[in-house]
């Protein structure tokens, strides 16, 4: 067999520490996944969740460096210490995976998902979503006189926070990006 | 300056600069470029087998045999279902191999087309990686990163699609050292966890090696290197079923094999231990038993290149993530820069304990009256066998087990089966990969008649190629292993576990081409095996056992390593309670 250029300091493998402390609270993580942008990659890691029964809460993916083929997947994801461990070395040896990163225990991390959210109704209802919409920094980004609809970025809990308070102002349809997640600071955590 | 050529030419060229001489396949209209070229070249043998099936397990047979990945060629639709089994058998077993199947042209992908089938997503659970290849350009860049791939880090298969458009389009060829990639597992173990091995070697009373197939997959160096270690500090060792060879059946230290259907004295001594250095074993749920009861009282070390294996099932205490023969080297390094130290009196406490747990002979079987003992045949088949450059390959079942027990490996990469994915059907065609890498070496398939008719269209293979297959099998006319759990778990209601209509095995081979022996008198097995020896040429030997013998010992599924069911006379009513039931 003739052997490939590796290039130097690659490795599928990053650098997570094996002896994970065993504790069976479920915990909830989130991963950020660099990827080779390539064919059926997002296949395979979702293949894994759903082959080996993993939860997924949240995925989002999209290209990162054009240049690089790179796409960014965010993983929000929970199950006990084992589990995560386990999530987190199966997800290292999918081989177009470049790095793996446990953005919930490398540090602070900022977390954002953006939904849109369409509210119809009239009167005091409608008065009061656009009034709470103004609380919740969200914009409205289409309008009739029966409804509007709303841009809110935020934590999923202040999404979450605010669709409970439009359903009963006349909540029709959500459309949510799911987590997006850096972490905090000026060093890059992935490259 | 680079090379032009057809794609079908490149998938050639590549075999060739990846320094491949045998292709186990079988064309259909998707590759029939690639056999074109095939059929105009001398570098690369072609070995027409009879089944796709039966090239993949072939395929894992030359890989497992000489450490070389083995490489299969099927067409689209059919051909690539039909290679699924045998990609799912070698992802558990970790055996590198290469496939290639034929792809509709790429305009006509996503149409339904004739033979066509999303090969990509059918086998992207079972391989390590695959790809869809859909310029020629790429193809010979993913030929040489398919085989790095395969056989870097933890082993195992990988698929290549082409499609017939891109198998007749010209495109520039890419040399292996042209390309660049990223993958590259750790293989160096981490020095700080490698000492605190070695200190926890120096101290413990009851140690023990726990090996498995990693040894294997790392080469025959790893094997080399354990044995030393094992001659150094004079530890008790046994190994899985995988990892068999990798230290010889005859050391002083070998306990044999351990787990569900392993040994007495190995498996209690994984239980009483209070050391486990697992080398490359995957403490599968045929080893651990119940796993809250495995080996209570043990500090654990865990030796694997693959993360995921680590913490999998068992919490271990000192894991080293790289390649065996690396850490070996390393630790050896460190334990004799520390002085060589060993806790002597301990150990050989130890010693006596385990020679107590030999004394329990617990494969002992009487071989009586006119009905020979699946275990008599095997041990003859030991004695009368083991002096000859020998290779053995099993079907699954209970004769696969008896091998395992009464053959004695020396030497890795001697020993085919199929652990993980228990695949029927394995060992046929895996005899055949196995004796074209070693043309002149005895091969031998210990085969049940069940098992070994799933496969049997290999028979035309072999004798196409004259390749002097010797297929053993213990005809008990039962699905043996199905039968034994019916009788331990299901109120002895043997639901559909005979074979009725069985063929008479000595016309079937003649029908081959084949020679056929059939024996059942205990009298003439020697002879017989003899003649099988002796006969240049595949034979089918259908040696007529006991029907009803069961495999012991064992440990039933849902009890720890200590409550093992031991030979005939073990109590075996309500072995298995509901707990242990669900499990296979
Ligand atoms: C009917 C039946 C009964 C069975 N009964 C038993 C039984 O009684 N006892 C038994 O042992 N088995 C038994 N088996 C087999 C069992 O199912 C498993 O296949 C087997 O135990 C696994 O062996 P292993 O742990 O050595 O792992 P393998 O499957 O060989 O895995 C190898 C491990 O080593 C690692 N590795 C690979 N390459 C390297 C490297 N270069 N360096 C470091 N690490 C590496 C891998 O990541 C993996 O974790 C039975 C199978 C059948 C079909
Ligand atoms: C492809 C496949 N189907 C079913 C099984 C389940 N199975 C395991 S052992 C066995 C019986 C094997 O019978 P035989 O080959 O005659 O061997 P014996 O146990 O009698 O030695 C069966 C059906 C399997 N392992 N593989």
């Amino acid at each position: 067999m003739s052997p490939l250029k590796i290039k130097k300091g690659a490795t599928s493998h990053s650098a997570y520490n094996l002896r994970s402390s065993y504790g069976d609270e479920v915990e909830r993580h989130t991963l950020a996944v660099i990827v080779a942008n390539e064919p059926g990659v997002l296949a395979r890691v979702i293949g894994l969740f759903s082959g080996r029964g993993y939860n997924i809460e949240s995925l989002t993916v999209a290209e990162v460096d054009h240049e690089g083929h790179r796409s960014r997947i965010t993983i929000v994801t929970s199950g006990k210490p084992q589990i995560i461990t386990q999530i987190k070395s199966q997800l290292s040896r999918i081989v177009p995976v470049h790095q793996v990163h446990d953005l919930t225990v490398e540090g602070p991390t900022v977390e954002r998902e953006l939904a849109l959210l369409k509210v119809a109704g009239s009167g005091d209802h409608r008065i009061e979503a656009i009034r709470l919409a103004d609380i919740f920094r969200a914009n409205v980004v289409d309008s009739t006189l029966e409804s509007f609809v709303f841009e809110i970025t935020g934590t999923p809990e202040k999404i979450d926070a605010f669709a409970d308070l439009m359903r009963p102002l006349g909540l029709q349809e959500v459309a949510r990006t799911g987590v997006a997640a850096l972490a905090r600071g000026s060093e890059a955590k992935t490259s | 300056m680079s090379k032009t050529m057809t794609g079908a030419k490149m998938v050639v060229q590549a075999l060739v600069d990846q320094g491949v001489e045998v292709v186990f396949g079988y064309p259909g209209g998707a590759v029939l470029p690639i056999y074109d070229e095939i059929f105009q070249q001398n570098h690369i043998q072609h070995i027409l087998v009879r089944h796709e099936q039966g090239a993949v397990h072939a395929a894992e047979g030359y890989a497992r045999s000489t450490g070389k990945p083995g490489v299969a060629l099927v067409t689209s639709g059919p051909g690539a279902t039909n290679a699924v089994t045998g990609l799912t058998d070698a992802l558990m077993d970790s055996i590198p191999i290469i496939v290639l199947t034929g792809q509709v042209p790429t305009f006509m992908i996503g149409s339904d087309a004739f033979q066509e089938a999303d090969t990509v997503g059918i086998t992207r659970p079972c391989t390590k990686h695959n790809w869809l290849v859909k310029e020629t350009d790429r193809l010979a860049a993913t030929m040489h990163e398919a085989f790095h791939v395969a056989t870097s880090g933890r082993p195992g298969p990988v698929l290549i699609d082409i499609p017939k458009d891109v198998q007749f389009a010209t495109g520039k060829y890419t040399e292996a050292r042209q390309v660049e990639t990223h993958y590259a597992p750790q293989v160096k173990g981490d020095l700080d966890a490698i000492t605190e091995l070695a200190k926890a070697m120096e101290t413990a009373k009851r140690p023990i090696f726990y090996t498995g197939g990693g040894v294997i997959n790392s080469g025959p160096a790893a094997s080399q290197l354990l044995r030393e270690l094992v001659a150094e500090t004079n530890f008790p060792i046994t190994s899985t079923l995988m990892g068999l060879g990798c230290y010889p059946a005859s050391g002083e230290n070998w306990l044999g094999m351990l787990g569900m259907h392993g040994l007495y004295e190995a498996n209690m001594a994984m239980h009483d231990c209070d050391l486990m250095i697992n080398i490359g074993a995957r403490f599968d749920d045929r080893i651990t038993g119940l796993v809250d009861k495995f080996s209570p009282g043990s500090k654990k070390a865990h030796i694997d290149i693959d993360a995921s294996s680590i913490n999998k099932v068992i919490r271990v205490d000192i894991p080293i993530l790289g390649d065996v023969a690396h850490v070996l080297e390393d630790l050896l390094k460190v334990w004799k820069s520390r002085g060589r130290k060993t806790n002597k009196e301990g150990l050989s406490k130890w010693w006596d304990q385990i020679n107590e747990w030999k004394q329990v002979d617990c494969l002992k079987f009487k071989q009586e009256g006119k009905t020979i003992k699946p275990q008599h045949a095997v041990a003859r088949l030991e004695a009368l066998t083991k002096s000859h450059d020998r290779y053995i390959c099993t079907e699954v079942g209970q004769h696969q087990m008896w091998a395992a027990q009464y053959l004695g490996f020396e030497d890795p990469n001697r020993w085919m089966t199929s652990g993980g994915l228990g695949t029927m059907g394995y060992g046929f065609p895996a005899s055949v990969g196995v004796q074209l890498a070693h043309r002149d070496a005895l091969v031998i398939n210990v085969a049940g008649e069940a098992s070994w008719l799933m496969n049997m269209q290999e028979l035309g293979t072999a004798v196409q190629y004259n390749l002097p297959v010797k297929q053993f099998i213990l005809n008990n006319e039962r699905l043996g292993m199905v039968r034994q759990w019916q009788e331990l778990l299901h109120g002895e209601r043997y639901s559909q576990s005979w074979s009725e209509a069985l063929p008479d095995f000595v016309k079937l081979a003649e029908a081959f081409g084949a020679k056929g022996i059939m024996v059942s008198d205990p009298d003439d097995l020697d002879d017989a095996i003899m003649e099988m020896i002796n006969h240049d040429g595949p034979v089918l030997f259908d040696c007529l056992i006991e029907k009803h013998e069961n495999c012991f010992p064992m440990i039933p599924s849902g009890k720890p390593h200590n409550e093992m069911l031991l030979g005939e006379n073990a109590d075996t009513t309500n072995a298995i309670q509901a707990g242990g039931a669900v499990m296979v």
